[in-house]
């Protein structure tokens, strides 16, 4: 089961960087012009981690067990690099999206997916993220990356996503 | 013999008709009520001649809800009662008989003269005249199957209720209100964001909701007969789960806005917000009891979803539910006397009943994926959302747990189901 999630995940992560490295692009100068990120702002463009495929940035997402809405030790490490990331990048604006499995009620599950967002933004914070930079939502089981009632699709859909503002 | 007309009873919501109005469903039905009461339906004269049978809305209401034996006509159609034989309808075993006539009256208007007569006193129960323009034939179906069910079990009918349901298709979502049987779709509001959680005004006119369209969940407040709406709650992080207190003054809705999901209170104006649990755990999908002293809501407070009591002005919170399981969407019975809610046990979900005094929890359904359970205003129905063919679809189920029905609709997912008050 657990081979399955991580190879789950893993297609996650590629399908999220296919898609999201041409917008990245595009917002990078929206950075370059704040006064605390000018000294590195110079090779930046060319070399903003957040668009680097390898870097632990790539990572957007964080999954949870059943229920659970703490950051899970495995995924601190990239709550964490985004948190410096977020400090050094005082113009980047990111929104933590929550969103759970369809187990619970749908109301529950709003509040629960709530939970896990502000749980994230709340590292972030602690690790050097300004509050101006962070925004939360949660969108519960209404919005379900795997449509299937199995563990499989479940355990995809128990997740918060880190969405950067373009 | 005088009838009394009825006028405005079939008072119409000025919604975009649906184009699907009569092409809804299919409806399957199990189980029997423990007494079913034989009636004869006579199908009533001139009803061959509309394009919605009457007859047919009236024997699919009593059939459906499980307390009645249809008993064949066979070859006798009195429309009058004048023309009725008693001994023909004892032999058949019938214990009352409903006859009458439809006409299409001056400018589409429908009358339909209908009389429910006692076969063994061999008396007249109740007659009366109910008319509907011609697009709303059904609605007389409704009323004239509500009557036979007061006359015969003594309970108030609620076939001529309404429901609120969400259809979720792909990415489109539609908010929609619908007879009791689930025919006459309105769509009250069609967009590519989520919707949740609808809720009656106790007169009817309004539905509150939680939509997704500004990216975040907002309450909305929505009149149904000018389909204006405004945003009720639209703090920072989640509006949800908006109940309306019975007397119509006040909502109860749940805000993250001061961190975890919280209750709090607010008039339907907008006006005077008031923050009324301070658990810092969920707290959410609080329900106003029928005298609007006291609410019930989900909690994880004691580390899993349970139910909970609590008077309305706040303080005093009980746990009402124990034992395995976790359980959600509590809903108080029309008589205050018990709840509804959805028991959740080794992965699958059931609805169930809890009588206050005995603390007793009943399990009505076979268990799966059902959420969401709502009473109908006689207390005798309980809707609530569950599966079938791959679909989320509407079902009842008798309080008794004894009959059940599924309805499916044409396309889409229905999510969300809740039962409206009587009009």
């Amino acid at each position: 089961m657990k081979k399955l999630v991580i190879s789950i995940v893993l297609v996650n992560l590629l399908a999220a960087c296919a898609s999201e490295k041409p917008k990245e692009t595009a917002a990078a100068p929206a950075a370059a012009p704040s006064a605390a990120t000018r000294a590195v702002a110079a090779d930046q463009t060319a070399t903003d981690p957040l668009n680097d495929a390898t870097s632990i940035l790539a990572k957007r997402s964080v999954y949870y067990p059943f229920d659970v809405s703490a950051v899970q030790d495995a995924d601190k490490p990239v709550v964490q690099a985004h948190a410096k990331y977020l400090a050094e990048h005082a113009g980047r604006k990111v929104r933590l999206e929550g969103n759970c499995d369809e187990r619970g009620s749908n109301e529950y599950n709003l509040a629960l997916g709530q939970r896990r967002a502000d749980g994230v933004k709340k590292m972030l914070a602690v690790g050097g993220a300004k509050a101006g930079q962070l925004d939360s939502v949660s969108y519960g089981e209404e919005k379900p990356k795997a449509s299937g009632h199995d563990e499989a699709s479940w355990s995809q859909n128990r997740r918060t996503d880190l969405n950067y503002a373009k | 013999m005088m009838f009394r007309v009825l006028r405005g009873m079939v008072g119409l919501l000025l919604l975009t008709q649906a184009s699907l109005a009569n092409a809804v469903l299919s409806i399957e039905i199990i189980g029997a009520g423990e007494h079913q009461i034989p009636v004869a339906i006579v199908p009533f004269g001139g009803d061959d001649k509309l394009a919605q049978s009457i007859n047919e809305v009236v024997t699919g209401d009593l059939q459906r809800s499980g307390l009645f034996r249809l008993v064949d006509p066979v070859g006798k159609f009195p429309h009058e009662p004048n023309e009725v034989s008693y001994p023909d309808w004892q032999v058949r075993g019938a214990e009352a008989l409903s006859i009458g006539t439809v006409a299409v009256q001056a400018r589409g208007r429908v009358e339909a003269r209908f009389r429910l007569l006692d076969v063994v006193r061999q008396t007249e129960l109740v007659g009366e005249a109910v008319s509907a323009n011609d697009g709303q034939v059904r609605a007389i179906g409704h009323r004239i199957a509500d009557l036979i069910y007061e006359k015969l079990t003594g309970d108030k009918g609620v076939f001529s209720t309404r429901i609120a349901y969400v259809n979720r298709q792909g990415q489109k979502f539609r908010l929609i209100v619908a007879d009791s049987d689930g025919y006459n779709e309105q769509t009250v509001l069609a967009q590519n964001e989520p919707i949740m959680s609808p809720s009656w005004s106790p007169d009817g006119s309004h539905l509150a909701y939680v939509s997704f369209e500004t990216g975040h969940a907002v309450v909305f407040v929505q009149s149904l007969y000018t389909n204006q709406r405004m945003a009720l709650a639209d703090f920072r992080g989640s509006n949800s789960a908006p109940a309306w207190s019975p007397d119509g003054k006040q909502l109860a809705i749940v805000l993250t806005r001061d961190g975890s999901s919280q209750i709090y209170l607010i008039r339907p104006d907008g006006g005077g917000l008031r923050r009324i649990t301070f658990s810092g755990a969920i707290d959410t999908e609080p329900n106003f009891s029928p005298d609007g002293q006291s609410l019930l809501f989900t909690s994880d407070r004691g580390g899993s979803a349970q139910i909970y009591r609590m008077p309305v002005e706040g303080g005093a919170e009980q746990r009402v539910t124990f034992g395995d399981g976790t359980n959600y969407s509590p809903r108080f019975s029309p008589d205050g006397k018990s709840f509804v809610f959805t028991h959740l046990i080794n992965g699958r979900f059931f609805i169930s009943t809890q009588d206050f005094q005995t603390g007793q929890l009943e399990i009505l359904t076979e268990g799966g994926w059902e959420k969401k359970p709502s009473f109908a205003p006689n207390g005798k129905l309980i809707l609530f959302a569950s599966e079938g063919r791959g679909r989320g679809i509407l079902a009842t189920v008798s309080s008794d747990g004894r009959v059940k029905q599924h309805m499916f609709t044409q396309s889409g997912d229905a999510r969300e189901p809740v039962w409206g008050p009587h009009l």
